[in-house]
């Protein structure tokens, strides 16, 4: 039951294989195979958040899937985001606003963010709210953390071109 | 009108403060901490890995008292991938061992082993450390370990723990009382109570809490041999604490440990007390020669880690017929859990608590009883606010009850006993330096009022209530109000040294431990106003014990008071030297030198005349011969600073309106607002991040979240499935203004602003709940406040 399985999968656009057990979790295979230790582990039990990732473009807990299980999958973790260090647009409304403090959630909210952006791009203030109750965070309040996706939400939707 | 008519649209006042605000200070400038944190470029314990690392975990206790009679670990050391396995006994270290220089008959010392001897005394104590190749192995090594035990009969409350026939906890601590000290029975309390127009009588509890930082405890211990040195990489707010203890724990020199700590994940109290594991690691690792890893998961975190708040008060106050209060008598009880922690002990709370209760009232006569109880459940941590939410709940109450007594407006009778001339000197002997509490009280009130939220509470059939709570927090306790508690480990001071190099960048250390609260960005905007510099040529460097010689950490809203106060002192000389070494460069008198504010010095008689600090770097360092004869090379400076007497106090007002769902029981916040004074805002975004950060945790406190243990010492919430924690939909958004009073003693005028809003929330959400069930006749003093009580009380109407 615990033999060895080859894991082949694509994270922030290259191709990786691993060794891993069958009870491994993706988020193991991330932050201690592949050394992405941006995502972070705050309960294993896929209730406050901060492991998520994107899988095929969807927020997914990387604490709750079997690294097995992402065979073939696109992984995006919150290391693809900048552009050599230059933020992106949501991450630096996270800091315009103040949106993290110790910062150990908010890889979790940036992918979270990310996908309910890519999801729904309309989405208003208390949409994001709502979308964004799925994660834990300890240190904001959360005020500054809905007031950074509204305010990247409201800029993207400006520069979007009338198609 | 509905809620949603009334302006809620929140916008944060400007703090306005002319004298002390420098081009850096007063400016929510970038903080230095994000590029990092946003990218996942940040480095948290378990982010490290070393080659040859081992993975560690503990057996641990499945019932709550009990004598060990056996620890068998064959089985658990030849699982696959498990190195070794060591119980107490195997490790023979030193216990954790805190004290109060207080008689018998007022504190017990006992004893918190590292890995439980012969007895457990809650569920998740810790009986045996597991080593393994990696994290899963160690997980089936603790399956495999058999503990045999004789299970005792166990204390979960004051009912069971204050019972003549009790079971003892800890068998020197008779009556299951670690400590138990009456500080004040001030002359007049009885008497007042016989004249009283109106007697209030109210018993408030709070329910037991995890801090909860998002990243649990963990820590990776790795030994050096060519430093003959353990390095403790561990996430705790206290590394020179944390080195302290380990090195009397292994019974090694201090200088063979060095803790340093790197990004850390919160911590809020929780790491603010040396963690057993944390020894027990550094002590395997000591042992193999191997780096060790520990990461506590949410599990361990939820029962075993250090918990918070169980308190209950009760409370009696005299008033006369116009609100005024005239005495005070409260007997304070603290459930501590089964042990006393490192370094404040089981007293911290009680002692707190009667230290302080007064709060921001004018109490002629107080009588204050406080103890510790020690009971079979895991051990407690000063957590955010320490008491104070727990006292200012008790005498908001107070206040609410007494102005439903005297049918007078319950702001009202806190205005008429608030206090309002500084220096004030409390019945507690504790002088309290100049505030806003009357102001901020108005404020708040007047916020309410012109929002429209009393029309709309006596308007019609819903259970919309408001509520406030006035307080103020002592922060920055120096060495001198610590010492007064008796404490045996009196923390206070902070140092500071800073560095200049040929570059003319800066780095500055300080004995504080940022988790959060953005000391990177706030101490590098104080140095640079000093210095006259960029704020990007400031790298503040914290949580190295190797770099300072001593420090306390970060906790008790300490690290801007005291800390920046100290950072601020070793810019100053480190400024003066500067100058110094340009005046005799520049061949004048020193005092015809200053600093230009531009990263140079000046000669005041003819400006043209300037040395960079680059140029005079370069003759401390490069060409030291030209330093003048009495000036040693280098650039640095080195300060320590102390907060004297009785420290400085914040304060607040906070102001919350709610509705009651009769259907539910929910309860909806609809307005928040809070009216804060924390002195001279370094930064104004990180003031109300800290604001709004304590304030989410207060309402957790009020409305959500607990740990309830079974009459067998079973903990209710193992997971986050049973632990509620509030999420973005039940915290609401909060406006805050600022009022400035800035300290006349800390080095920039600030005051602390880390746990100011924890400690309001919980009363203020309280009083608000009490005032929408007001025609229900229910008053509720327990928090967190269940949907069940609520929508009974309501269905009685």
């Amino acid at each position: 039951m615990n033999d060895p399985h080859l894991l082949s999968l694509t994270v922030n656009g290259t191709e990786e294989e691993v060794v891993v057990e069958p009870r491994r979790t993706l988020a193991d295979v991330l932050r201690h195979d592949l050394r992405l230790t941006g995502t972070h582990v705050g309960c294993e039990h896929g209730v406050c958040g901060a492991c998520t990732v994107l899988v095929d473009d969807a927020p997914v807990r990387a604490c709750l899937v079997f690294a097995v299980q992402a065979e073939g999958a696109d992984v995006r973790t919150v290391e693809s985001l900048d552009a050599g260090g230059q933020l992106s647009d949501l991450q630096q409304a996270f800091s315009d606003h103040h949106g993290l403090q110790c910062g150990f959630c908010t890889p979790g909210f940036l992918m979270l963010a990310e996908g309910v952006l890519a999801e729904s791009p309309d989405a208003d203030r208390e949409e994001i709210r709502e979308a964004l109750s799925a994660n834990l965070c300890r240190c904001t309040g959360y005020q500054t953390i809905v007031d950074a996706v509204h305010a990247t939400a409201c800029t993207r939707r400006s520069q979007e071109v009338p198609s | 009108m509905t809620a949603t008519d009334l302006p809620t649209e929140v916008t944060a006042s400007e703090p306005h403060f002319e004298s002390r605000r420098g081009r850096w200070v007063g400016a929510s400038i970038p903080r230095h901490e994000d590029p990092r944190l946003l990218t996942g470029r940040g480095r948290f314990v378990d982010d490290i890995a070393l080659p040859g690392m081992l993975h560690a975990g503990f057996v641990r206790a499945t019932v709550a008292h009990a004598h060990v009679t056996a620890i068998d670990l064959t089985a658990t050391r030849a699982v696959s991938g498990v190195i070794a396995a060591y119980d107490a006994r195997d490790l023979a270290l030193g216990d954790i061992v805190a004290l109060l220089d207080r008689p018998a008959e007022e504190f017990t010392p006992t004893a918190m082993p590292i890995l439980a001897k012969d007895k457990v005394r809650f569920v998740g104590e810790p009986l045996a450390i597991v080593l393994a190749r990696d994290p899963y192995a160690v997980e089936d090594g603790i399956e495999a370990a058999v503990v045999e035990h004789e299970s005792l009969a166990v204390v979960v409350d004051e009912e069971s723990g204050f019972a003549a026939d009790a079971p003892l906890v800890h068998d020197e601590a008779a009556g299951n009382v670690l400590l138990d000290v009456s500080m004040f029975d001030t002359p007049g309390v009885d008497e007042a109570f016989e004249d009283a127009d109106v007697t209030v009588e109210v018993t408030t509890r709070s329910g037991r809490q995890n801090a909860l930082p998002l990243e649990t405890r963990g820590v990776v211990a790795s030994w050096d041999a060519r430093d003959d040195q353990l390095l403790v990489q561990t996430c705790t707010q206290v590394p020179h604490q944390v080195r302290t203890l380990v090195a009397r724990c292994l019974d090694v020199p201090e200088r063979t440990i060095r803790v340093t700590v790197p990004d850390m994940g919160g911590g809020f109290g929780q790491k603010c007390v040396v963690g057993r594991e944390e020894v027990a690691v550094a002590a395997v690792a000591h042992r193999l020669h191997r780096p060790v890893k520990w990461i506590e998961d949410r599990r361990e975190a939820l029962t075993a880690g250090f918990l918070a708040r169980e308190q209950t008060y009760r409370t009696r106050a005299a008033f006369d017929a116009d609100g005024h209060i005239a005495a005070l008598d409260v007997d304070v009880v603290c459930d501590m859990g089964a042990y006393s922690c490192y370094p404040f002990t089981a007293g911290i709370e009680p002692l707190m608590a009667s230290a302080e209760m007064p709060s921001v009232y004018r109490v002629p006569a107080y009588r204050v009883r406080g103890r510790a109880l020690t009971s079979n459940k895991a051990p407690t941590a000063p957590y955010r606010g320490v008491s104070r939410p727990q006292y200012v709940m008790a005498i908001e109450r107070v206040m609410e009850r007494a102005a439903r007594e005297l049918g007078l407006d319950p702001v009202e009778v806190r205005r008429r006993n608030v206090i309002t001339e500084f220096p004030y000197t409390g019945v507690n002997a504790v002088t309290y330096d100049p505030g806003t509490y009357r102001e901020s009280l108005d404020l708040a009130e007047k916020t309410i009022r012109d929002e429209g939220w009393y029309e709309l509470r006596d308007a019609g059939e819903r259970h919309i209530g408001i509520g406030f709570c006035c307080f103020s927090e002592r922060t920055g306790y120096g060495s001198e109000a610590f010492a007064k508690r008796k404490m045996t480990v009196v923390p206070g001071f902070d140092l500071s040294e800073i560095r200049m190099d040929t570059t003319g960048a800066v780095v500055v250390t300080s004995g504080t431990m940022n988790h959060g609260q953005s000391h990177e960005t706030t101490f590098a905007q104080i140095v640079a106003d000093r210095l006259g510099i960029d704020v990007a040529r400031v790298k503040l460097r914290q949580g190295d014990t190797e770099r300072i010689a001593y420090g306390w950490g970060t906790f008790a809203s300490r690290s801007v008071t005291i800390g920046g106060s100290a950072v601020a002192l070793a810019s100053e000389r480190l400024g003066e030297l500067l100058c110094r070494i340009a005046a005799h460069l520049l061949e004048t008198r020193p005092e015809n030198v200053a600093m230009d504010g531009d990263g140079g010095v000046v000669q005041l008689d003819d400006p043209s005349r300037r040395l960079s600090y680059e140029e005079i770097a370069d003759v401390a360092y490069l060409r030291s011969h030209l330093l003048p004869k009495d000036v040693e090379p280098a650039l640095t400076a080195t300060a320590s600073f102390d907060v004297p007497g009785d420290g400085t106090f914040s304060n607040a007002t906070h102001a919350v309106v709610v509705e009651a769902d009769p259907g539910t029981g929910a309860i909806r916040i609809l307005r928040y607002a809070c009216v804060e004074d924390c002195g001279v805002v370094i930064h104004p975004k990180v003031v109300d991040g800290q604001c709004r950060g304590g304030i989410a945790q207060g309402i957790a406190g009020a409305l959500f979240e607990e740990v309830t243990y079974d009459a067998h010492g079973e903990p209710s919430a193992a997971s986050f499935i049973d632990y509620l924690v509030p999420t973005a939909t039940e915290i609401p958004d909060v406006s805050i203004a600022h009022l400035e009073t800035p300290c006349a003693f800390t080095e920039n005028g600030a005051k602390g602003a880390g746990e100011g809003g924890t400690i309001g929330a919980p009363a203020a959400v309280l009083n608000a709940v009490n005032d929408a069930l007001r025609r229900t006749g229910v008053e509720l003093d327990t928090t967190p406040i269940h949907p069940r009580v609520v929508a009974d009380a309501l269905e009685e109407l």
